[in-house]
């Protein structure tokens, strides 16, 4: 923690960085929450323990903390898969961001450009490759799944905190917003709901990075991950694509190749 | 009470498989009238919202057909289509929708009775299915007033 202090104190200090995003004590001793420190003497504001779990990437593409200048963010891994993607997607250049990374037993890493995040992230796995609650789920009947999904749906109260937390949920004007035609009905009832989660996991499938920041916060817990973890491992063992461990990947949806294979168009 | 008749929307490309139900209609083939076919001008217009729009206002099947791989007026908009339903077709899965409910198909302008085949064996098993319950019953608690406790 003090290490990380101390080099955020530089970074402001020098001018190499307008701000950084970080882990600061939240509302009360069990909380963090994310601080924007622009002032080397703040920089003691910062914390980092096992509270900080926030992929605090996701400012990076606002444009209240674009308007602040240059950033340096404290990245956990997911944060730093979360950078690789932004970068694929053109969000990030090369030089743009100062990355604090924080491995994930707790330390300090020294990570100068993309290829040194690419090489730290390939040694991370990902929770979708082991998720016990995917395996539970796929061995139900259709029916079941249908039944816990129209359950779960049927919680929803369309706050959208799913796409507020989300770090590649960008966009400036989203089509859940759009309302001629109105692709999905505003009030927060079941059809409505399995629309805009369907509609948000094929948004992110061959990009989620799986950082689980969606069903973190959701405020009835449901529990989005599944959806974009089950999308990401199809995109792996159909296309053979994993999304943020590659700051130059293909989007999977706007690539292909002529042998694609499938088993179910005659 | 009469014979369930299955609601169909088909999703075609203007190139191929809309040329190709055209064949079949010269051609004087017969097939079955549950389906509305919808031209787009490739599958890769067809945007996945549109297969849950046709759900939401009461179809109970969706066919999407266009150009065969390496067909395509625009070279390749069947290519990304078919990247798309792989994963749209698994996640309407995994949330527990009977994927036998949508149909995907590659059918030629010079294909008119491999359209009338689709189509009549589309119908054939929407029949056996019945109504596509599922999405009705939620289509059914929208027009629920809400409670207020």
């Amino acid at each position: 923690m003090e290490e990380l202090r101390a080099k955020a104190k530089e970074l402001l200090a020098a001018g190499t960085v307008k701000v950084v995003v970080g882990y600061g004590e939240g509302s009360d001793k069990y909380r963090a929450r994310a601080v924007f420190v622009r002032k080397a003497e703040q920089a003691d504001k910062l914390i980092c323990d096992a509270r900080c779990q926030q992929n605090l990437a996701v400012y990076l593409t606002r444009s209240e903390v674009k308007a602040m200048g240059k950033p340096a963010v404290v990245a956990r891994p997911p944060a730093m898969r979360t950078l690789l993607q932004l970068a694929a997607e053109r969000q990030l250049a090369p030089g743009d961001v100062v990355v604090l990374g924080i491995s994930a037993d707790g330390k300090l890493l020294d990570l100068p450009d993309f290829k040194a995040i690419e090489s730290y992230v390939a040694t991370v796995p990902m929770d979708w490759e082991s998720n016990p609650e995917l395996a539970r789920l796929e061995a139900m009947s259709s029916e079941e799944r249908w039944a816990y999904w129209k359950e779960q749906f049927s919680h929803c109260i369309k706050c959208y905190a799913c796409r507020s937390s989300c770090p590649l949920c960008y966009c400036s004007r989203c089509t859940v917003e759009c309302n001629q035609p109105q692709w999905i009905f505003a009030a927060p009832h079941t059809l409505g709901n399995l629309e805009w989660h369907v509609m948000r996991a094929m948004h992110l499938a061959g990009r989620c990075i799986d950082c689980g920041s969606c069903s973190d916060a959701c405020p009835v817990g449901i529990p989005l991950n599944l959806l974009t973890q089950m999308l990401a491992r199809e995109v792996k063992s159909d296309f053979d694509q994993v999304a943020g461990l590659s700051a130059d990947s293909e989007y999977a949806l706007s690539s292909f190749k002529p042998d694609d294979k499938e088993d179910f168009i005659r | 009470m009469s014979e369930f008749e299955p609601k169909i929307t088909a999703f075609v490309c203007n190139w191929c498989t809309y040329a190709g139900a055209d064949l079949t209609g010269t051609s004087r083939i017969k097939y079955a009238t549950n389906v509305r076919a919808i031209r787009l001008p490739c599958t890769g217009r067809i945007d996945f919202m549109l297969v849950l729009k046709a759900f939401a206002q009461g179809a109970d099947g969706v066919i999407i057909s266009g150009c065969h791989p390496g067909d395509c007026h625009y070279t390749a908009g069947n290519y990304h289509a078919r990247r798309r339903w792989v994963l749209f077709r698994s996640l309407l899965g995994f949330v527990g929708v009977d994927t036998r409910r949508i149909k995907f198909a590659w059918v030629s302008a010079a294909e008119g009775a491999k359209w009338a085949d689709l189509v009549n064996e589309t119908v054939a098993e929407i029949r056996q299915l019945g109504p596509f319950k599922q999405y009705q019953e939620l289509l059914a608690l929208r027009h629920q007033p809400i409670e207020v406790a």
